[in-house]
């Protein structure tokens, strides 16, 4: 596992005058929040304010407009050096992002790949494990999300739900210390979305990884989270523990919001 | 047209003679199938060469591939063809090179056809979902590492199918070659023509060819299923074997119609 | 420079030769095209919509068209039509446009069939007679969706003019051909001819890109 000794007293995830434009179109204005270790954050919101966006620039897939992100106390992307905004350099990206695993909303399985070559290539391929090693760990991860018995089948011949139930095993393959989770479900048939939750909902009761997830799934959201954030239109609207903001939402837009889809 | 009638009335006399002239012609079918397999193969090479170099990291490398692919598209085989046979050895020392015509012809059409097949390269690697390259990155295996494992080996099941067409392309395009002295199948049959008539010798050269062009299509075919099937997408080769003989049909080599059928993760 | 490797006067002397030989490669590829684009839609309306008697054997041909070299065709063309028809450049513009007739065919399928179902739905729906919806609807559609195609194969026939040289048509490589036959000095001639090829289809393809990235 990559260490992570930094700054342990720091902020997990710390996002400070983060700026994210496409063009013209300015998706996340000065954002600033910070995740501790452990913590599971879940964004909710109205489709395009910016929440998929936070977990694409925490990973790395898309780069700061303005602003810095520091993950483990390190800067991600840019660094702040005697008042100069210093690109970090890919290898450095790199060593930090491997601690950070994402599951995405429509899986992304390599298909020329069997499950398990899937879950053990970038073990062996980037953090140096023997595929002996790689193959056993790999073997109780499939275990663990109920996929035990699929190891040499090719992902499309899986159903959606066990393709996420893959690739969630392969980013808790990398020994992640941040997993951010990118509508894990929207992509499925409704009656596959309770095993890849109830997938989630173990890991998150069994390991102390810290969670940034994006979903529209109410109900899992008020399960795992600690916090949850509401945004629109590229800010935090309001936030707090999720039985408040469920049940007793203070701003008006998070209350519309709501109720449009609970 | 007294040729077609010809063509009926002479045809026994005809397949005598072809008979007899058969070794030849043989040679020439050699010949040119010499010419379409190591001109594919370099021609292969040549796509994947630059067709990836397109793509690299640094932008030298881009460039120096794009002004190959862009030299050898723009300039026409036949130029390149009678500049390999007739300038070339005119050139001073230390070029001056007189080549074997084998290799003028071969060395023409695989640079002809690799630039064209670089293009194809570089679009299939293009139109690889971008959820993979994410995937790499989610992942942080190396640049390098994701392109030949993950992306090639799916962009590879994209490209065959215009690939197959170039080759194709390639074998019509090798008819040029008698023109600097290699004495293909369309040469042979412009010699047995005087004894025959155009219409028999002619109609059986074009027979011939599409006879050659059909067992690249089905090679090619039988190694676009296999490749299909690596990917998890349809069946494999031995409970498939109809497929074998579908037409080459209308794969766009170039152009905008050359479109992924593959998206996002999908179901399955 | 250095006078053997490259001889300015037999350049000089050359390059308006080329560019009469020029003169003939284009205007092949303008009327191969034409030829290619209006019986490619032809072929391409008559595969989808002609019963199986016709459909079939049109079929067939246009695929034994498309898969054998276009060299052999124009040779065995000019053989068999040099004693009814005088000019051999007519000759070989029909058989270059009737050889990428199948191409430009295959094109216009690709595009009818992106059009989509929805719309032939909406023209059904809205009792649009069949011809009607063809002009109306189907094919403006198709034809906008297949332009760049179309235009990466005028490019290509622009350069397979030159396969003309085995029927003796005095196009542009053929002329440096024989310019370099007479004066056993092949480098300038055949080398500008094709740099003149590159400086015409380098900008027309930059400029289909742009057609393609603009429909897309």
């Amino acid at each position: 596992m990559p260490e992570n000794t930094a700054h342990p007293e720091s902020p997990h995830i710390e996002f400070r005058d983060v700026v994210k434009r496409f063009g013209d179109n300015t998706v996340l204005n000065d954002l600033n929040f910070t995740v501790s270790k452990g913590e599971r954050v879940t964004l909710i919101g109205p489709s395009g304010s910016g929440k998929t966006t936070i977990l694409r620039l925490v990973m790395t897939l898309e780069e700061l407009t303005g602003g810095y992100i520091h993950v483990g106390g390190e800067p991600l992307q840019y660094d702040e050096k005697g008042g100069k905004r210093l690109r970090v350099d890919d290898k450095q990206r790199r060593r930090t992002t491997t601690q950070i695993g994402m599951v995405f909303q429509h899986f992304n399985l390599f298909p020329n790949m069997s499950v398990l070559e899937n879950i053990i290539e970038a073990p062996v391929h980037v953090m140096g494990l023997s595929k002996a090693e790689a193959v056993t760990k790999a073997e109780g991860l499939l275990e663990k999300v109920g996929m035990g018995e699929k190891r040499d089948f090719n992902p499309s011949q899986l159903s959606g739900g066990q393709q996420q139930r893959v690739a969630i095993a392969r980013a808790l393959a990398m020994d992640p210390e941040i997993l951010l989770l990118d509508e894990v479900t929207s992509a499925l048939d409704p009656e596959l979305v309770g095993e890849v939750l109830g997938v989630l909902k173990d890991i998150a009761a069994e390991t102390d990884i810290s969670m940034l997830i994006v979903t529209h799934e109410m109900q899992f959201a008020k399960e795992v989270s600690d916090r949850v954030m509401m945004f629109d239109q590229g800010s935090i609207v309001e936030e707090g523990k999720p039985d408040l903001i469920f049940s007793e939402p203070e701003n008006q837009r998070t209350r519309d919001f709501l109720r449009a889809v609970l | 047209m007294d040729g077609v009638i010809g063509f009926f009335e002479q045809l026994g006399p005809n397949l005598q003679i072809l008979g007899e002239r058969m070794p030849l012609i043989v040679e020439g079918i050699w010949v040119t199938a010499q010419a379409t397999a190591l001109g594919g193969l370099l021609a292969l090479a040549i796509s994947i060469v630059f067709g990836v170099a397109q793509v690299a990291k640094y932008s030298v490398v881009r460039i120096i591939a794009r002004i190959f692919v862009e030299f050898f598209r723009g300039t026409s085989l036949v130029v390149q063809l009678f500049w390999l046979a007739f300038v070339l050895p005119q050139l001073p020392y230390p070029f001056g090179w007189q080549l074997a015509p084998l290799a003028i012809g071969v060395l023409a059409l695989g640079l002809n056809y690799g630039a064209y097949g670089a293009e194809v390269v570089r679009g299939s690697i293009g139109s690889v979902p971008k959820g993979q390259y994410e995937a790499i990155s989610a992942l942080s295996l190396s640049p390098v590492r994701g392109m030949f494992r993950i992306i090639i080996p799916q962009a590879w099941a994209l490209m065959i199918p215009s690939l197959s067409n170039l080759w194709i392309q390639l074998l019509k395009g090798s008819a040029i070659v008698s023109t600097v002295l290699l004495y293909d199948l369309y040469f042979r049959i412009e010699q047995v023509r005087d004894q025959t008539g155009t219409w028999f010798a002619f109609l059986f050269a074009l027979l011939a060819y599409y006879l050659i062009a059909w067992v690249i299509v089905i090679l090619m075919n039988a190694l676009e299923v296999r490749a299909k099937h690596k990917i998890g997408r349809g069946p494999a080769l031995s409970k498939s074997w109809g497929t074998l003989f579908r037409s080459p049909g209308s794969v766009i080599t170039e152009g905008s119609l050359f479109r992924a059928p593959i998206s996002g993760g999908g179901k399955a | 420079m250095n006078p053997s490797w490259w001889d300015w006067d037999h350049a000089f002397a050359v390059f308006p030769l080329l560019l009469e030989g020029f003169k003939i490669t284009l205007l092949a590829t303008v009327l191969g095209t034409l030829i290619a684009v209006v019986l490619g839609l032809v072929v391409a309306i008559i595969r989808r919509i002609a019963p199986g008697i016709i459909r079939t054997p049109v079929t067939w041909v246009v695929e034994f068209i498309r898969m054998t070299p276009l060299v052999v065709q124009l040779v065995f063309a000019n053989l068999v039509l040099s004693p009814y028809i005088d000019s051999t450049l007519a000759i070989g513009i029909w058989v270059l446009g009737i050889h990428y007739t199948t191409y430009m065919a295959e094109v216009y399928r690709a595009g009818i069939d992106s059009v989509a179902k929805g719309q032939w739905e909406a023209a059904t729906a809205l009792s649009l007679p069949q011809s009607r919806t063809w002009r109306a609807v189907v094919i403006p559609q198709a034809i906008r969706n297949t332009l760049p195609a179309l235009g990466n194969y005028a490019i290509s026939m622009f350069k397979e003019t030159p396969f003309f040289v085995v029927i003796y048509i005095p196009e542009m490589v053929r002329v440096a051909q024989t310019y370099g036959g007479d004066t056993f000095r092949y480098t300038e001639s055949i080398t500008l001819a094709g740099l003149i090829f590159l400086a015409a289809s380098y900008p027309t393809s930059l400029l289909i890109r742009r057609l393609e990235k603009k429909l897309a």
